[in-house]
């Protein structure tokens, strides 16, 4: 208990109040975020696709780094909670006129925020803002990490997992593989986190050497270079986006070569189970990491991971929103 | 409503299943032959569903979960394990019977009804609750009830279910 305590996202009660990242999270705090999800999933069904729960609530979507689409997803959730949101492009704004990062924070603050949804190519910028708010005696507003750097990106990896409970019911007779970019992925790592605190026996992880981090045995997972091998036998297949900014560097001769060794294709689908799922973050570079065929195929879930993701961000809010 | 025994001041509660028959009774001669009955999770969702069987007609099931229309949100946060919502039918123009196992503050019925209409516009919303213990807060009123029970405020009227055996229990209350 006093590790739960310890833990910035937890209050004095083992309550998730933040967001911050999926590392050292309890089960029961990932379970419960998950349970919460699925009657939000229904939501969208209906005529009317609100309800009022953040009535009155005003989420301040605070990104520093450009990501349009994790943006929308945090927008969309926060309106069918009738929250009021407000999006500000800081990366264009008062950090060019020098404020720093906690002054922003405590100018919004002034304005009545409840929850920052934070983006920022630092790793451990929401940290420092939720351990700011938490010292100043602002423990009512609330932050969500959005993406921070290499680092985190845990709403990403709740959704993926929670799409992977959708279609597989259970984790503790999975076999995940993930494959990639996981050197740079920050949807990988919280991924990782999530599936062996909720008990997945096998994690594996795909990728040429220069794209995977130097002790990624350390999080528990089994490594391959040789994606074929990889792929026997799995549950799931998590497929990472390669940045085109790898491409260009040092680390990948071209996206032709990497298509060759490491894209998804129907033939190599085939040596996973039958009723593999294929996840994919998007958004997608087909013909890179994903082959068409693959990616609008019967086995993907990519749409649906979408879907799920709204329903996800939105029992995150709720959830600490309320805590 | 006008012809249901009030009980004596006590802890003794009536049986469950007794009290069903009675409201089922008392709904028969009353109830649309296409009512949709709508029950409020997780007690109203079982009485919902017995009641489906018992009164004639043609009857859709719904069941609902109005965690997300309390208005004790911002005091208490959100309750672990709200059920998804599932109302199988078309809400619009429909005749609704909301079920609920206690009528108490009016509370739970006023939020059941904000989320009926973010389904759509019923032609017309009924209530039927197996016991009113009074304490209303709100102005709501139940169509059809099957008895009616003095309680303290420290006690809560909890419904079990046992198998299908429907049975009432009584629970202590810290905030009343």
């Amino acid at each position: 208990m006093a590790d739960l305590v310890r833990n910035p996202q937890l209050n004095a009660n083992g309550e998730l109040t933040h967001l911050l990242t999926l590392e050292g999270l309890p089960a029961p705090v990932i379970t419960n975020i998950l349970d919460t999800a699925t009657p939000f999933v229904g939501i969208a069904e209906r005529e009317v696709k609100k309800i009022p729960l953040l009535r009155g609530k005003a989420v301040f979507n605070l990104f520093f780094e450009n990501s349009t689409r994790t943006r929308t997803t945090f927008e969309i959730a926060a309106k069918r909670l009738s929250a009021d949101v407000i999006n500000l492009n800081i990366g264009v704004s008062s950090a060019s006129k020098g404020e720093t990062l906690l002054d922003t924070v405590d100018n919004l603050v002034a304005m009545d925020a409840d929850i920052f949804v934070v983006r920022h190519a630092q790793s451990g910028a929401p940290h420092l803002i939720a351990a700011h708010l938490n010292a100043h005696g602002r423990s009512h507003v609330h932050v969500v990490n959005a993406g921070d750097g290499r680092h985190s990106h845990p709403t990403q990896g709740l959704l993926d997992l929670y799409t992977i409970r959708h279609y597989k019911k259970e984790f503790h007779n999975l076999t995940v593989a993930i494959v990639g970019d996981v050197l740079h992925s920050r949807v990988a790592r919280s991924l990782i986190h999530g599936l062996t605190t909720l008990g997945t026996p096998e994690v594996r992880v795909i990728g040429p050497k220069t794209l995977l981090p130097g002790k990624v045995e350390a999080l528990g997972v089994r490594v391959f270079h040789d994606m074929r091998e990889g792929l026997k036998g799995c549950d799931v297949i998590v497929m990472l986006r390669l940045q085109s900014e790898r491409m260009n560097g040092a680390l990948l001769p071209s996206a032709g070569e990497y298509f060759k060794h490491y894209g998804l294709t129907p033939d190599k689908l085939a040596l996973a189970k039958p009723d593999v799922i294929v996840m994919h973050p998007g958004p997608m570079n087909r013909g890179v990491e994903i082959d068409s065929a693959v990616a609008d195929g019967d086995r993907a879930v990519i749409l649906p991971q979408v879907t799920f993701g709204i329903a996800v961000r939105m029992a995150v809010m709720s959830i600490i929103a309320g805590n | 409503m006008s012809q249901t025994p009030l009980m004596p001041q006590s802890t003794q509660v009536p049986d469950a299943e007794a009290t069903l028959t009675a409201l089922a009774e008392r709904m028969r001669p009353a109830v649309a032959f296409d009512a949709a009955f709508v029950g409020i999770y997780s007690g109203g969702a079982w009485i919902a569903d017995r009641l489906a069987q018992m009164i004639p007609g043609e009857h859709p099931v719904g069941h609902i979960d109005v965690s997300f229309y309390r208005d004790d949100y911002a005091r208490t946060g959100l309750k672990a394990g709200a059920k998804r919502s599932q109302l199988p039918f078309d809400v619009d123009g429909a005749t609704i019977i909301l079920v609920d196992d206690v009528l108490y503050t009016g509370r739970s019925v006023r939020a059941a009804i904000n989320e009926l209409f973010d389904y759509g516009r019923p032609a017309r919303v009924e209530l039927a609750v197996l016991v009113d213990r009074g304490g209303r807060e709100l102005p709501v009123e139940a169509t059809y009830c099957g008895a009616r029970l003095a309680v303290a405020r420290n006690l809560s009227i909890v419904l079990a279910k046992d198998g299908e055996h429907l049975r009432f229990g009584v629970e202590n209350v810290a905030d009343g």
